[in-house]
């Protein structure tokens, strides 16, 4: 039972992804990533992380594939046409994919079972956040902050008069 | 559950889960027709005139008819649409706006999907519809659908922020993400008489009216402008699906409202607990519901960029005022003079937006930058 679900998953993601990869209408290609980004997800939700599977919906679909629609559309439509076949980008992508692999192979996480968890509720991620992690959380809030700023110059109307 | 053969768990699970989707199903499609009717009858009283009422008593069948005629209307899809994109749209729309109405508890016990990030699974979700309105746009290979789908996100993006923060209090307050327990936080006093959870309320109210794309913010589909925005290109059925979606967004923007800020399910007094719970849910939500029809009939359409601007200059600010005042409320006691706190924050807040934020050009021309 479990197996199959993730074999869905994993076929639904992978096949999303390629489909991204290898479409050449740009339009369709974003739309299948966003596909892939659902199959994450529901990897998430299978494995028990509730919260990271609703993030990854909001912030990957909700904001990046709708991010990257725009930037197709406001781009000029010159990428339709096909362009020759990359091998050094099989090339990278197998030596990515490699070494991946190793690092995950090689990693003690694999040989060690994993110790039993409390189901993570929000209560205790709101925690960590505050304790643990705040010094990462202000610098990311710091970092928004002057991404907006840069946004909103970028924006402003220039007054020349 | 003896009865059931070995392996019962699986098939026990997916009866219930059937029997959820099943009732939150017929319950919103029955609303979505009374709904449909009711609302061009009193937007017919508003305007001075009778409304539909040729079918069946007082026009009461009003809805099945119109679905007959949208099921046997010929579906047009333009020649150079992309077909797979202009056909996945609204089924995409309707099956999100469905989703969002799966968290809300709807009396004591009644939720169909009790999770413990209910809240963020409704904004979560709701967040795909922004994409579905742009595929809707893209699709149709129409200049005016692109056009009313990029006002669309523009506002639907602009208007998630007030929408999101201002749910945030009422997350601080309660210490959780899930409906059920905000519900049964506000078992003493809905979060609506605390003066944070008004001003909350009435932004929340507002950011839902923009997000489900309704007057006086229906400017993505401003019939004078851009004919019906991204849904231009639909006809029959796939119209109609557009049309659910956004009442079911409706639902499911009040439901939130109601769960979040009016007590969910409770009954106003103790001594009104005789009367079933989901009677108070469905009854808070029609009054929200007549509000939205209401809006609809007495306001005219606001200006793209007063729409923008008010998102930005107004609401953001408010919506943060009102996570700062709960924060006070509660650190001062959430007594008699922490609602004298809160109320004094709000109201300083508010009163210096609307000195900075008035131009003294009450009535001045648009000025344009590019057009003349």
């Amino acid at each position: 039972m479990i197996n199959i679900a993730f074999f869905i998953i994993a076929a639904l993601t992978l096949g999303s992804a390629l489909a991204a990869a290898t479409n050449p209408k740009l339009m369709h290609a974003a739309l299948s990533f966003a596909i892939a980004f659902v199959g994450v997800s529901t990897l998430f939700f299978w494995l028990g992380a509730e919260f990271v599977g609703l993030v990854q919906i909001f912030v990957y679909i909700g904001a990046v594939a709708v991010l990257i629609v725009f930037t197709i559309l406001l781009t000029r439509r010159e990428g339709e046409q096909l362009r020759g076949f990359n091998w050094s980008g099989v090339v990278v992508a197998l030596a990515v994919f490699a070494g991946l692999v190793w690092s995950i192979l090689k990693s003690p996480s694999m040989s060690i079972l994993p110790p039993e968890v409390s189901p993570l509720t929000v209560k205790r991620i709101g925690e960590v956040l505050m304790s643990d992690y705040v010094w990462p959380l202000m610098g990311v809030g710091v970092l928004l902050t002057v991404a907006l700023l840069g946004a909103l110059i970028l924006a402003m109307e220039d007054k020349r008069e | 559950m003896h009865f059931l053969p070995p392996g019962h768990d699986l098939i026990a699970s997916f009866v219930s889960a059937l029997l959820n989707i099943s009732g939150v199903l017929i319950v919103f499609l029955t609303l979505f027709a009374a709904m449909s009717v009711l609302e061009r009858k009193i937007l017919g009283r508003m305007q001075n005139r009778y409304g539909p009422n040729r079918v069946g008593p007082f026009g009461l069948l009003q809805p099945v008819a119109d679905g007959i005629k949208m099921l046997i209307k010929e579906d047009i899809v333009p020649a150079r649409a992309d077909k797979v994109v202009h056909f996945l749209a609204p089924i995409i729309i309707a099956a999100v706006a469905m989703l969002t109405l799966g968290i809300i508890p709807y009396g004591r016990n009644m939720t169909p999907l009790s999770i413990d990030g209910g809240i963020l699974f409704f904004f979560a979700i709701g967040s795909t519809t922004e994409l579905a309105v742009f595929m809707a746009g893209w699709g149709s290979n129409n200049k005016f659908s692109m056009l009313g789908a990029m006002r669309a996100i523009a506002q639907m993006v602009s208007y998630e922020l007030p929408l999101i923060i201002t749910t945030l209090p009422v997350v601080m307050i309660v210490g959780s993400l899930s409906p059920d327990q905000i519900v049964a936080a506000q078992s003493k006093y809905w979060f609506v008489f605390t003066p944070w959870g008004l001003a909350a309320f009435l932004l929340f109210f507002t950011s839902g009216l923009v997000e489900s794309n309704r007057t006086p913010f229906d400017v993505p589909e401003g019939e004078s402008e851009i004919v019906a925005g991204h849904m231009t290109e639909y006809s029959g059925f796939k119209y109609a699906t557009f049309f659910l979606a956004e009442y079911f967004g409706m639902f499911a923007i009040s439901g939130l409202a109601v769960t979040l800020f009016l007590g969910g399910w409770h009954a106003p007094l103790s001594i009104l607990r005789f009367v079933p719970s989901y009677i108070w849910f469905f009854g808070k939500l029609s009054i929200l519901l007549f509000v939205f029809v209401w809006a609809r009939g007495t306001l005219p359409r606001t200006r793209v960029d007063q729409v923008m601007n008010f998102a930005w200059k107004f609401m953001l600010p408010m919506a943060f005022t009102c996570v700062v005042s709960a924060a006070v409320w509660h650190y001062a006691g959430r007594g008699f003079f922490a609602w004298i706190w809160s109320l004094v924050i709000i109201a300083g807040v508010y009163m210096t937006l609307s000195i900075l934020l008035d131009t003294k050009k009450k009535f001045a021309p648009r000025v344009y930058r590019f057009a003349e």
